[in-house]
């Protein structure tokens, strides 16, 4: 479907104040999986233009390409997370994400232990006590979790939002409409919008970005966690920020694919689940209690 | 609590998964190929223990510390003492049960010989923690980094703000 006709679809009037070059070339870029490295590349560095003179400093933007032979997967020791939220920042840094209005895309629940696990939206966010972790209480830390069969990809109109063949679900913010579509169909609660212009002061800024990944967002566009994509998708790659963030070591993460990684160890040695097993949505994250069962 | 935490996992939104057999076949690898640690977390200035150790007197009895180290009061291996993991000839150096001398940098050595199974989970990257390279060059956290060996149950920290709650937003 072309971008245009969705947008008018949407109803959104064109701000006819922007009605320079770069924002036709944007109004009729491609999508961006119908793009030759060519175009991405004349796309980038328009972006990374626009980028520049809105922060003042020069800010990359990657396009690595999904490794061959490669399936991300993460893990996550309940039994040993304490619920301290270094993730939750370390993420919020590295992926440069809104401090006001403030985006998270890593939400910690907390669980009282014996108490039937209410639901997601109904579980307590906002604790706050003087230290970590509390007696009688477990933390459950959510985000994205990269499903193989993800229902919103599904929703979205605009195919904005896609998996690519290394189990990413990536969203392109310049194709994105902003329905909420698939905010909606999202069973984890994972996506995030910008109701309102993200801010983030230029030397908060990481400038080492993926297109489909940390480089700074719009207005009216959904956004969630890519497994570090700006990180991880290169070869060596690096662990994602949440991982190095974690004080207790309970965030693993690794190549499904690769007998020998972390991950095919865990899957291989403890008993592993996934949140809302019976959607079928095949999530490539795993919850785990490494002890205690 | 433990019963609890197990039945609570059975229940709820969330399903047991135990992963399709073919996943699980592959040998399990016991060490990988090199094993970078981070420095070992000493307090500024106490290392080389040498520095007052060499040529001080050896005291093996079990005591009260009262000149130096009066931070360190065990909580750790019921009835042991300082030299079941020191070197009394060396203070710079550790000393494991057969006699063997290892150096700070290899403690979780030391650590394995009563916590077999949690030295094999941290080899394979299930306990404790690696920063690096997903598929390249890591870097193990010692088990002391997280663990203070004289009394190493984790210690409680302080949580970072939690999100702004909608009813906070003007
Ligand atoms: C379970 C084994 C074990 C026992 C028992 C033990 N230690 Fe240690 N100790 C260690 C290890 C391992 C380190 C290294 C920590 C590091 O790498 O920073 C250490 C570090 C130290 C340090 C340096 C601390 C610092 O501030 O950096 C001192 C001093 C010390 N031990 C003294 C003692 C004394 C005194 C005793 C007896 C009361 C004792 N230790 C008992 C294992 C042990
Ligand atoms: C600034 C000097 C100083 C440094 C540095 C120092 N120690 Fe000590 N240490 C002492 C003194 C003094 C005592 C005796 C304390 C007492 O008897 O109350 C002692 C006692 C000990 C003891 C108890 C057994 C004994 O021989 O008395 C151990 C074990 C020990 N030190 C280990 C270490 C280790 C390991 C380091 C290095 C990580 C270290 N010390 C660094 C001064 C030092
Ligand atoms: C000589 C045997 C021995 C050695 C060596 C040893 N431990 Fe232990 N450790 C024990 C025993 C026994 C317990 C359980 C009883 C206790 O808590 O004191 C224990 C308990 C622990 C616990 C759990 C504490 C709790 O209450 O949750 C931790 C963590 C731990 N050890 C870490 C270490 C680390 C790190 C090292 C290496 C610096 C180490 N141990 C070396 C015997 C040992
Ligand atoms: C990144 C931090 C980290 C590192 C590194 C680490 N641990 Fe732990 N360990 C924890 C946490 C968190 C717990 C759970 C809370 C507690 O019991 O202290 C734990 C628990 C333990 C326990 C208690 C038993 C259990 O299963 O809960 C032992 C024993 C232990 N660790 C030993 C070790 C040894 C030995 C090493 C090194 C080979 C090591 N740890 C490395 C964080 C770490």
């Amino acid at each position: 479907m072309l971008k245009g006709a969705a947008l008018g679809f949407a109803g959104l009037a064109l701000p006819l104040d922007r009605a320079n070059a770069s924002f036709w070339e944007a109004f009729f870029q491609k999508h961006f999986r119908e793009m030759n490295d060519a175009e991405i590349k004349k796309v980038i560095s328009r972006l990374e233009k626009e980028y520049a003179e809105k922060y003042k400093k020069a800010i990359t933007i990657g396009n690595e390409k999904p490794l061959p032979g490669v399936l991300y997967g993460y893990g996550l020791d309940l039994s040993r997370c304490i619920g301290c939220r270094r993730c939750v920042y370390g993420c919020v840094e590295e992926n440069n994400q809104s401090l006001d209005p403030q985006i998270h895309w890593i939400t910690v629940l907390r669980f009282k232990k014996g108490e039937k696990w209410v639901d997601l939206e109904n579980a307590e966010k906002y604790y706050n006590p003087e230290t970590v972790p509390q007696e009688d209480y477990f933390y459950m830390p959510v985000q994205c979790q990269q499903c193989e069969n993800p229902p919103c990809v599904r929703a979205c109109p605009t195919q904005a939002t896609w998996k690519d063949p290394d189990g990413i679900v990536v969203i392109d913010y310049n194709w994105c409409i902003g329905c909420r579509y698939c905010m909606a169909a999202c069973p984890y609660g994972a996506r995030r919008f910008n109701w309102a212009a993200p801010t983030r002061p230029s030397e908060k800024i990481n400038p080492n970005t993926h297109y489909l990944g940390n480089r700074p967002r719009y207005k009216g566009v959904v956004e969630k966690c890519t497994f570090c994509i700006q990180r991880t998708r290169h070869d060596p790659g690096r662990y994602p920020a949440c991982v190095e963030a974690c004080p207790v070591g309970a965030r693993k993460f690794g190549n499904l694919l690769d007998p020998d990684s972390e991950m095919r160890y865990l899957i291989k040695h403890k008993r592993v689940f996934r949140l809302k097993e019976d959607l079928n949505t095949n999530p490539k994250f795993y919850y785990f209690f490494a002890y205690g069962n | 609590m433990k019963r609890s935490l197990v039945m609570c996992a059975a229940f709820l939104f969330i399903c047991a998964f135990i992963l399709h057999p073919s996943f699980a076949e592959s040998a399990q690898q016991e060490l990988p190929k090199k094993l970078f640690v981070t420095p070992p977390p000493f307090s500024e200035g106490i290392f080389p223990c040498s520095q007052c150790h060499a040529g001080m007197p050896v005291n093996r009895t079990p005591r009260k510390l009262e000149m130096m180290h009066q931070n360190i009061i065990l909580k750790h291996m019921p009835g042991g003492w300082c030299f079941d993991c020191h070197n009394p000839d060396n203070r710079d150096t550790l000393r494991l049960a057969n006699g063997k001398i290892i150096k700070f940098e290899e403690s979780y050595n030391l650590c394995g010989q009563c916590h077999g199974t949690i030295l094999r989970e941290w080899k394979n990257g299930l306990h404790g923690k690696r920063t690096g390279y997903w598929n390249g060059e890591k870097q193990y956290y010692l088990c002391v980094s997280c663990h203070w060996p004289h009394d190493p149950p984790f210690k409680p920290i302080k949580p970072l703000p939690p999100p702004v709650s909608p009813s906070d937003i003007k």
